[in-house]
């Protein structure tokens, strides 16, 4: 592939990818203070975390198809979720909560250990 | 604050990012390079792209040859709830001033949810969100690098690693609960991130529960509005 075509391919995908986070800001600049988009500022941002935290977990599917399913590093994930759900409610510092959860799970998938 | 000061406080709090950007953007600069594409590109791509799940359906799309039309309608496709992101951001963006177009640009799912989880009195601090990021991007692109120039050879055991961006949604989830003190948005999510899960191929998963997520909301809305004894002008 020449240079020329993949540079145009690179800049396509960037402007595709800025046009999906630019958008409502060119259409909707002048409603900001409308109270329906003061509404979605004030309930979406915790909706779209706790369903980023749903799709971070998705690997871990214990029902799907009708069987026992928990996927690779289905349980570390839930386990590892626990400690740093845990930690977070007993110090409430997000690096701890976060070092913790991460190192618990590298341990867990690097030394193969599952329940 | 001093400048100096000023960074260090936003490296903290892009740390757990950083964790998860590094190894994330070295798989997509070893992929790149696999898939045969120059250094240069996916360095590029890092720049001027910037969209984790985005990069690695480009470097796919351009191994299987696909055409410009069809990069642009998946990227479109991949990306669009990104849109909701902008919405629930529209006044927090007002009067950033030179800074707005970058804080724009840079909205990835981790940058969002670490601008709307900060503290109420710095919502407005147009700086700090620049520099969170800005640093975001630099982990991005210098884990890209790193991939795509030394990657095959790296000796470090980093698997598992990635897992520090999940841990990062869990506790900014859980200090949003904290914030808001209401379930409703929790049991919006819990319905709409399940319902993806069981009914939607994992590519529209994250597009379709945030959308349905979205139009509930709506609904929430306009019956709060008509509600009686909640009569609004």
């Amino acid at each position: 592939m020449s240079h020329a075509t993949l540079l145009t391919f690179i800049v396509v995908c960037a402007l595709a990818t800025f046009a999906t986070r630019v958008i409502p800001f060119l259409a909707l600049s002048r409603q900001a203070e409308h109270p329906l988009i003061l509404h979605l500022g004030r309930y979406l941002p915790p909706t779209v975390m706790m369903i980023l935290v749903i799709y971070a977990l998705r690997d871990f599917r214990p029902l799907a198809e009708g069987q026992l399913n928990a996927g690779a590093n289905g349980w570390p994930m839930i386990l590892a979720s626990l400690v740093v759900v845990l930690l977070h409610l007993w110090r409430r510092n997000a690096l701890v909560s976060i070092l913790g959860g991460t190192g618990a799970y590298m341990a867990m998938v690097q030394l193969g250990w599952a329940p | 604050m001093s400048s100096a000061n000023a960074w260090r406080e936003a490296g903290a709090l892009t740390l757990p990012v950083m964790f998860g950007y590094l190894p994330l953007g070295a798989a997509f600069g070893i992929l790149a390079v696999e898939m045969g594409l120059p250094v240069w590109a996916a360095l590029l791509m890092s720049l001027l792209i910037y969209a984790g799940a985005g990069q690695f359906l480009a470097v796919a799309l351009l191994a299987a040859g696909a055409g410009l039309v069809e990069m642009a309608v998946a990227t479109l496709m991949l990306n669009s709830r990104h849109l909701f992101y902008g919405l629930s951001l529209l006044k927090r963006f007002q009067g950033a001033g030179w800074r707005k177009p970058y804080l724009i640009f840079s909205l990835t799912d981790e940058t969002y949810s670490l601008l709307t989880t900060l503290p109420p009195e710095r919502t407005r601090d147009h700086a700090l969100a620049w520099r969170i990021g800005l640093l975001n991007q630099g982990w991005w692109v210098l884990g890209s690098l790193a991939g795509a120039l030394i990657g095959t050879t790296l000796d470090f055991d980093s698997r598992g690693i990635e897992f520090a961006l999940t841990a990062l949604f869990i506790v900014l989830t859980l200090e949003q609960a904290r914030r808001l003190r209401r379930g409703l948005p929790f049991a919006i999510a819990l319905a709409t991130g399940l319902g993806a899960l069981l009914l939607l191929p994992d590519r529209h998963l994250l597009l379709g529960a945030i959308g349905g997520a979205t139009l509930i909301l709506l609904g929430h809305y306009r019956l709060h509005r008509t509600a009686p004894g909640e009569s609004h002008p």
